[in-house]
């Protein structure tokens, strides 16, 4: 399949700021699942604003992280991000991709992701009897779904995987972080996963910007579980980065120095270009 | 290696031992007002130069000063060249290792290290995986802690590989007992130790980036004035005519770090951070900090800057990693270790535990990440409520703990009250690694100035001394 995204991230200062620093991972994953045709990522600001483009570099998770800067005055910066990929159904496995950081080192939770005697117990019950690491992350991701029922505007970017179990209700940010924390909680490697998803039939335009978990099974490597909609990633999916939580593997991670408030909005789309 | 039988430095079976010959007659022709009048002159020049050593956790005066003693800690040329190429060996088995750890992980393939300790370490960087810093350099300064219980008998304690403290001490140390005592220099051939800034900057400009083709700008990065060692800070940035900055000083743009001077921005390649790693990078480790520079990374990842040390360094210096460090010497270096570790009993091992809680009142229990001294059990000197409650503590998170035999360490002449007499010292050797390794001549001898006292850490009441190394 052939998809086609557009994805800009709008930033709005009420008062000129000096400068912005972002570390982006911006850019679509490599592996036998997706091949990019075109990806453009371009920064723009408001007059006055100048950008200079940083260094980049592939750390060692195998994500192409991409410094950038703005020096000021600015008021407004957008990232757009403008591209197609092909992408194949591997049925969540994420094959022949190239990284170097070992599956141990994600057997550390985050304060994000750290599982708390519910999210444990929920992965506990959820497991038991079930063998093999494949059948158990699917057996998590299936109850973590049940557990945290989709809807938006319930929780926020620091909502803990704890907290959004307690509360029942959450986005894929959330799903992805307790999916992350319960696998963890069980002794398997598990990360957080940033992408796209081409959304099928009605679904939800604003899950265009994704997020779900990866968990390292012996044999397989790592395969993706969306918990959010009950599925592992298939060519629908456009996979970027990956990191320990939701905040380590945001496309973008910034900060702007100056005195005045930020707001943030992000539009994206993801269509078909071809079968 | 337990029981009273202290190696003393300067005598031996009642015979002055060779480096101590000339102090012999130095301390004994010394009338006591002399003694006391210089060791006021002594604490006056400290004062003066502002060089304190907070104490955390202990209340009264953070700013109070280290007892200095000045009776100087001794070494003879062929002892001192034999610790030296331990300390030089260590210190490339300890980057080897880290160079490892963050590539292919060799040695936890060979078995030799568990995979757990290295990976699952709270000190391991993830950020670092995959990148190779300039020289393979990750630990630039390597403080390695040894203690001596014999005459050819060294131990190392435990090693430093983030951005170990104390140098300054080192030197100022020297630079007082040239003061107070000129003619002792005269006498004796002391190896002069003051060339160590010059070899700290020259090893710094020796790991300039990739994208750095002049002649490299270096500055110290510290946390600020409140924190406890900003006096080494600004002193060593004195010495070798850096700018001390602070993380707000410094801002990323584009593919460089700069420095906000008065003659505009000035582009740094290559950073000292006496911050901890989680505070260099807001946008890479904690995004609550303030001290550090956001962005960084990126400019480090992408070979526009180096800190020194790497970020993840930590990782070879903890507790439990330190005893592979004799396995890192062979594996690595194909050498035998020249400098012994201390035997160590890991409680998160049942069987290690086991011992350990059986023989409590025998031991040194420390945490694997504490240092300074906190957190530390020396069994025969505790109480049965000490003994009793560090059990309890150690139940609770065997994992957290390591033990030892008491070592009896050596002692050296100390004025004390009474006139001289010994106390337990140890000694933190500098070692420099970068295009060369390298240690000068000293280090810093610290000296339990209580009776007995096993516990050298300033924060304990421990004390400092001018280490001589001669030269033949």
């Amino acid at each position: 399949m052939i998809l086609t995204i557009a994805h800009d991230t709008v930033y709005r200062y009420d008062q000129p700021m000096r400068g912005v620093v972002q570390s982006q991972r911006l850019t679509p994953a490599r592996f036998d699942g997706q091949r990019v045709i075109d990806w453009v990522v371009e920064v723009r600001g408001d007059d006055g604003a100048q950008i200079v483009q940083g260094g980049g570099f592939r750390d060692g998770a195998g994500d192409w992280v991409q410094g950038c800067t703005v020096v000021g005055p600015v008021r407004e910066v957008v990232v757009s991000v403008r591209g197609m990929v092909e992408t194949t159904n591997l049925s969540g496995v994420l094959r022949g991709h190239r990284e170097r950081i070992r599956p141990e080192v994600y057997l550390t939770c985050t304060p994000a992701t750290a599982a708390d005697s519910g999210l444990r117990d929920l992965a506990q019950d959820a497991t038991v009897g079930i063998g093999g690491a494949l059948d158990r992350a699917h057996a998590l991701a299936g109850a973590i779904r049940k557990a945290i029922v989709y809807r938006p505007g319930v929780t926020e970017a620091h909502t803990t995987a704890a907290e959004a179990l307690a509360l029942g209700e959450g986005v894929c940010q959330d799903h992805a972080n307790a999916m992350v924390g319960a696998a963890i909680s069980l002794g398997m490697p598990a990360r957080y996963v940033s992408g796209y998803l081409q959304a099928t039939e009605d679904g939800a335009p604003h899950e265009a910007a994704h997020a779900w978990a990866e968990v390292w099974v012996p044999d397989l490597g790592w395969v993706g579980f969306d918990a959010s909609n009950g599925v592992c990633p298939d060519d629908h999916y456009v996979r970027q980065g990956s990191g320990r939580d939701a905040r380590e593997a945001a496309p973008i991670r910034g900060i702007a120095r100056g005195p005045g408030r930020e707001e943030m909005d992000v539009k994206v789309a993801v269509e078909v270009a071809q079968q | 290696m337990t029981g009273q039988a202290f190696f003393n430095e300067m005598y031996e079976s009642g015979r002055v031992r060779g480096p101590y010959r000339q102090l012999e007659d130095w301390m004994g022709d010394m009338p006591a007002e002399l003694r006391s009048l210089k060791q006021a002159e002594a604490e006056e020049l400290f004062r003066r130069i502002g060089i304190t050593f907070a104490v955390y956790g202990e209340g009264g005066d953070p700013e109070r000063l280290m007892p200095f003693d000045m009776f100087p800690r001794v070494f003879a040329q062929d002892e001192w060249r034999r610790l030296e190429r331990g300390v030089i060996q260590r210190a490339k088995a300890l980057n080897a290792f880290l160079a490892d750890v963050y590539a292919r992980g060799e040695i936890v393939r060979a078995g030799l290290v568990p995979r757990d300790l290295v990976y699952r370490n709270e000190a391991y960087e993830a950020a670092m995986v995959g990148f190779t810093p300039p020289r393979g350099v990750f630990s630039h300064i390597v403080g390695v802690d040894l203690v001596r219980t014999g005459p050819d008998e060294f131990f190392v304690l435990e090693d430093n590989c983030r951005t170990p403290s104390g140098v300054s001490y080192m030197l100022e140390n020297r630079e007082i007992m040239m003061r107070l005592f000129p003619g002792l220099f005269r006498e004796n051939r002391i190896a002069p130790v003051d060339s160590y800034s010059e070899e700290l900057r020259r090893t710094l400009a020796s790991v300039a980036p990739p994208k750095c083709e002049r002649d490299p700008t270096i500055v110290i990065l510290t946390p600020g004035a409140y924190n406890s060692a900003y006096y080494e800070h600004s002193f060593l940035a004195d010495l070798m005519g850096v700018e001390l900055v602070e993380g707000q000083d410094l801002f990323v743009e584009g593919e460089y770090v700069w420095m906000r001077t008065t003659e505009g921005p000035q582009r740094v390649d290559v950073i000292y951070r006496r911050i901890d790693d989680a505070f260099i990078d807001p946008l890479c480790f904690r995004p609550d900090s303030m001290l550090g520079v956001p962005g960084l990374m990126d400019v480090y990842r992408s070979g526009g800057v180096t800190i020194c040390s790497a970020p993840g360094a930590g990782v070879a210096d903890d507790k439990a990693i330190y005893c592979f460090v004799p396995e890192m010497v062979r594996f690595y270096l194909g050498e035998e270790p020249i400098l012994q570790n201390v035997p160590t009993w890991q409680c998160g091992t049942a069987e290690d535990l086991k011992y350990v809680l059986a023989h409590l009142p025998e031991l040194v229990v420390k945490e694997v990440h504490g240092s300074g001294g906190y957190g530390m059990l020396v069994g025969p000197k505790a109480t049965r409520e000490q003994v009793e409650s560090f059990r309890v503590r150690i139940e609770e998170s065997p994992g957290n703990y390591i033990a030892q035999p008491t070592l009896s360490l050596s002692t050296c002449p100390t004025f004390v009250d009474e006139g001289v007499a010994p106390r337990h010292v140890d000694l933190r050797p500098y070692c420099l690694v970068g295009e060369r390794v390298t240690l000068v001549p000293g280090g810093l001898t610290r000296v339990a100035m209580k009776e007995g006292s096993l516990v050298v850490n300033s924060s304990q009441g421990g004390g400092v001394k001018d280490t001589w190394v001669l030269s033949e």
